[in-house]
């Protein structure tokens, strides 16, 4: 491959992840903490950087640690681990989860009264373990860049879909909506019409 | 979380009819949507899923409920995502073993149960409070009420979107397949109605807000 087809695979990737594969409204994942986080715009933000900065970088440690320790062969193990995935992926979210949280309260102050409610709650954010899981799949067969790209454009564009949520949702407030339809109903569904307007982008860029 | 706790009086049944009903997961405390959404296209998929909820939830509410005073508070999440991974691992090398084609269909969505906040949800706020028996049923109601509400969507959105129902045609093929339903937009707003019409038939005294503190 290369030199300029390698960085335009890795745009191809990049916007793919945040607009046609958008890891929130194609995949479904993160629903829990988007519905949750998205009533102010605020904290959505913040929620998003949180996603975002974690998202990337517990991508490429498990990557280096899939291709290095868990596959049949791989250079430090040549047994097959795979069936540890699951139990190693999550294990290495909470502990960097975990890590960045001391990190920041100790050198970033400032950033951790920001950040730091959404920290413990993104270990169980399934938009992070969905990425790492999807970084994997056989049929993708991603390098280590293509897997950083992939990463970052799904934490950029879980960025997006919450921000966009949240300007909706506050003009919500003050429509005046079906009583058994507030709250997640609507919410449920204006995420719908989001993703039919992000179908729009098919064909554009193509994983 | 929800008042759900089985007092000494209550009868055992009541942890599984009020995960289906009062204090259902998706409907009321607005919890596992994620995985919710992504298999309900066609309904065999659901099936299995809800199935497999049904297994992590009820085991996981056993085991954290007989560890609960062995676990130290400050580590007690991390013990949680390992009891649960390693229920999670032993569906999916099941499904691999036996149902390769549905493992394959399901993807990612089988390791994603162990962030499917209801598990979590349910060992935090249940499990570590309650005895035993009173999990496991409880982990089987929360679950058996998520399965349900997986099961309304995908036979919405699998006769309208393939015009088969598990597999067997049930409409003509010169019904015209509505290909939104199929895709994402589809789910979203299936599940939107869905809840429409339920929290419209049963309109819940108070709005139970979801709990920030959970993801």
């Amino acid at each position: 491959m290369t030199e300029s087809s390698l960085f335009g695979g890795l745009a191809v990737v990049f916007l793919a992840a945040i607009l046609t594969n958008n890891i929130l409204l194609s995949k479904f994942l993160g629903m829990c903490s988007f519905i949750a986080i998205s009533r102010n715009m605020r904290t959505a933000v913040g929620m998003g950087i949180a996603v975002t900065f974690v998202t990337l970088f517990t991508a490429m440690i498990n990557y280096l640690i899939y291709y290095g320790v868990l596959v049949p062969g791989a250079p430090l193990c040549a047994a097959d681990l795979t069936f540890l995935t699951f139990l190693i992926f999550i294990m290495m979210i909470a502990g960097f989860v975990q890590l960045v949280e001391m990190f920041l309260e100790r050198f970033i102050p400032l950033l951790y009264f920001n950040l730091g409610i959404f920290l413990p709650l993104i270990t169980v954010n399934c938009a992070i373990l969905g990425v790492n899981l999807l970084m994997i799949d056989p049929d993708r067969h991603f390098g280590f860049a293509q897997t950083a790209a992939y990463a970052l454009g799904s934490g950029l564009g879980y960025l997006l879909a919450i921000c966009l949520m949240a300007g909706i949702r506050q003009r919500l407030a003050q429509a005046d909506i079906p009583r058994p339809l507030r709250g997640l109903g609507i919410t449920v569904i204006i995420t719908g019409l989001m993703a039919m307007a992000f179908m729009g982008f098919t064909g554009m860029v193509d994983l | 979380m929800s008042p759900a706790a089985a007092g000494p009086g209550n009868s055992l049944s009541v942890p599984v009819k009020d995960g289906i009903g009062r204090s259902n997961p998706i409907l009321v405390q607005a919890l596992g949507i994620c995985s919710a959404l992504a298999v309900t296209a066609l309904v065999n998929p659901t099936l299995v899923m809800g199935a497999a909820l049904i297994f992590v939830a009820s085991l996981n509410g056993l085991m954290i409920s007989l560890l609960r005073n062995a676990i130290p508070h400050r580590v007690r999440l991390i013990v949680q995502m390992l009891i649960i991974s390693v229920l999670v691992i032993l569906v999916h090398l099941y499904l691999r073993a036996y149902h390769f084609e549905m493992s394959e269909t399901l993807g990612p969505y089988v390791g994603l149960i162990i962030t499917n906040c209801i598990i979590l949800g349910r060992s935090e706020g249940f499990a570590l409070r309650n005895g035993p028996l009173a999990s496991f049923l409880d982990g089987i109601g929360q679950a058996a009420g998520y399965a349900l509400i997986l099961l309304a969507i995908a036979v919405i959105r699998e006769p309208l979107g393939s015009g088969t129902l598990c597999g067997l045609r049930v409409l003509p093929e010169t019904f015209p397949a509505a290909m939104l339903l199929k895709a994402a937009p589809g789910a979203f707003i299936t599940m939107g109605v869905v809840v429409w019409v339920v929290r419209a038939i049963w309109p819940e005294p108070q709005q139970t807000e979801h709990p920030e503190s959970l993801h």
